[in-house]
């Protein structure tokens, strides 16, 4: 079997306790993402999930282990791989037009001025700003066209890898999911592949091909990797008639509400911790094929319903 | 009813033209009283006493002198005989000079302190010892270093103003916030385009304001370094006053000197005004 396109690979992330111990945040993570594969992670606050993504996005370091992109390893941030942060990080001092500008010119530093601009009036556009908006400044924008823009940012940059840490935490139920839709719309029409830190169940069955559930802090695991095989395009009122989606949604649940933390705090056992797949047909869980985890024992368990 | 309708700004000028007319009022009212005491006795007039405050001239002839020197600012009839716009010259030229050569200094080494906590640690201690002295405290060592009167002068105006725009630059860019410079590193931007387009636009209201510190600092100094080394300037020009006892004067370049440093604060707050953005 092939590698996948992105893998993580036995990654250790230890932090100083602040009594003079360490803090193992995980331990010899595992686990791959394929292209154009859009994944979710789940798990409750403090477990690592902005920590794995600042590793993956190339600003942090982890104490051990590897990330492996196209096959090359990880070595600080890259315009490959996209970052939206979870507080927006548009700079301040610039139009919205004007940040997602500063994106393409770093990107196509060869592009005439005309062309970059027309370049990111038509991303912005395609997450719904146009005309004047364009040139405030995200201090006049509400919380919902920042973050727009800061996709729109992402986007216009042709990532590989798109990095989202908690990208619509911030805002209102209606917003979300008109940008969770305008998200899936450009998302469709590429190859990229995301991978995004979510706090919302019902987000994640919507968005991801696959959601990655973690255990609680300290040294928390990715243990499961629920497969979402409710078929595409979806909408957030047709998915509920799918005959997974209650199973999955359960499940989900089930383990962030009781066996998150009934699985926390044990230590690696072997040297791989690479999540066990989840799938389910017809309403029930089934086993599923071991995928290609990077050098992963074929680990399967039975899934209580 | 239309006193109702005025504006705060409107009312607020309204009322300093009162105290400003108010006060002129009283300060010429005060004159024929002092005028009165010239009606001296011979003791009193022999023994000097009085002879200050029979100095002190009325405002009509401080609005007079202010109208002939502002009428003909630049002309120039000798060493001890120069116009107001003259001497203001000399004095900007002095502050902006050593001036700009302390923006120079401070804000590339504010920028490297405010960046490695290495030079912070290494050059704290000498920043600490160094910005309380007192700038003419440097005045005898810069003569006799640089055995020049106007040199020295431009020495003593760097050396204030240098304080304020380090301490503000190394502060400002110390506290950048990480996401912005996230957003640049994950743009894959080199050290020099990081610093240009996302550090310094970030730091630049916290910069602009050490400037404005800065300048007014030097406004304040060189009044008192130009007292001290003579020639030309407009401190020269009130201490020159001063001695040929032409109080009108002294009043109107004091007045001068508060306009000049009013106008350069007010170009800094305009610069702050253009690079502050809300967050
Ligand atoms: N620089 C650091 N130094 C010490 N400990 C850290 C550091 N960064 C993160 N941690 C610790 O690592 C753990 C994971 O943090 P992280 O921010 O990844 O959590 P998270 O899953 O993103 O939580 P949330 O959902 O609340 O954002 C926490 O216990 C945190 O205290
Ligand atoms: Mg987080």
């Amino acid at each position: 079997m092939s590698k996948p396109f992105l893998s993580i690979e036995r990654m250790t992330q230890q932090f100083p306790d602040g009594q003079g111990g360490t803090l193992t945040v995980f331990e010899h993570a595992s686990f791959g993402i394929e292209k154009g594969e859009f994944v979710c992670i789940l798990g409750h606050s403090g477990c690592g999930k902005s920590t794995i993504m600042n590793i993956l996005a190339g600003l942090a370091e982890p104490t051990s282990g590897v990330v492996k992109m196209d096959g090359y390893e990880v070595s600080g941030p890259s315009l490959d791989r996209g970052v939206v942060f979870q507080n927006y990080s548009l700079l301040p001092w610039l139009s919205a037009l004007r940040n997602v500008t500063f994106g393409v010119k770093a990107r196509y530093p060869d592009w005439p001025r005309a062309k970059v601009e027309a370049h990111a009036r038509e991303y912005l556009a395609m997450v719904g700003l146009e005309g004047d908006v364009v040139h405030r400044k995200p201090s006049q924008l509400s919380g919902g066209m920042r973050q727009r823009v800061s996709i729109a940012r992402a986007f216009a940059n042709h990532p590989k890898l798109l990095l989202l840490d908690e990208p619509f935490g911030a805002l209102d139920a209606l917003t979300r999911g008109t940008i969770q839709e305008e998200l899936l719309k450009i998302w469709g029409g590429t190859e990229q592949t995301v991978f995004m830190i979510t706090h919302d169940i019902d987000e994640a069955i919507l968005l991801a091909d696959r959601i990655l559930l973690m255990t609680n802090g300290p040294q928390a695991r990715v243990a499961e990797s629920v497969e979402i095989n409710i078929p595409r395009p979806r909408e957030r009122t047709t998915i509920v008639e799918d005959a997974n989606y209650y199973a999955i949604r359960n499940h989900t649940v089930q383990f962030l509400g009781r066996r998150s933390k009934e699985l926390a705090g044990r230590p690696a056992e072997g040297l791989d911790q690479s999540p066990a797949t989840v799938r389910f047909e017809n309403g029930h869980a089934v086993a599923a094929p071991a995928r290609a985890e990077p050098e992963s024992p074929r680990r399967l368990r039975a899934v209580n319903e | 009813m239309s006193r109702m309708t005025l504006s705060l700004n409107q009312r607020a000028a309204i009322l300093s033209v009162v105290i400003l007319l108010v006060g002129l009022l009283v300060w010429e009212a005060a004159i024929p009283a002092q005028k009165a005491a010239e009606n001296l006795t011979e003791y009193e007039r022999l023994m000097g006493l009085g002879s200050e405050r029979a100095g002190v001239p009325p405002p009509s002839d401080v609005i007079a002198k202010a109208w002939e020197q502002l009428s003909n600012p630049f002309y120039d009839a000798g060493p001890n005989d120069k116009g107001i716009g003259i001497q203001i010259g000399y004095s900007i030229y002095r502050v902006l000079t050593g001036y700009v050569m302390a923006a120079l200094i401070a804000i590339p080494l504010g920028f490297l302190i405010g960046m490695s906590p290495i030079a912070y640690r290494a050059l704290n201690p000498y920043i600490q010892v160094l910005r309380p002295i007192s700038p003419l405290a440097w005045m005898p060592l810069a003569l006799f270093i640089i055995q020049d009167s106007e040199a020295s002068a431009i020495f003593v105006i760097f050396i204030c103003s240098i304080w304020p725009m380090l301490l503000n630059t190394a502060f400002g860019v110390a506290g950048v916030r990480e996401d912005w410079v996230n957003v640049a590193r994950t743009h894959e931007l080199g050290h020099f385009r990081t610093a240009f387009t996302v550090i310094l636009p970030a730091a630049a209201p916290t910069i602009i304001t050490g400037m404005r510190i800065s300048i007014g600092i030097a406004w304040l100094v060189i009044v008192a370094a130009e007292m001290l080394v003579g020639g030309t300037g407009i401190g020269y020009y009130v201490w020159n006053e001063w001695n040929n006892l032409d109080l009108t004067s002294v009043i109107f370049s004091i007045l001068m000197i508060g306009v000049v440093g009013m106008m350069l604060d007010a170009a800094f707050g305009w610069l702050q005004r253009a690079v502050a953005y809300a967050e």
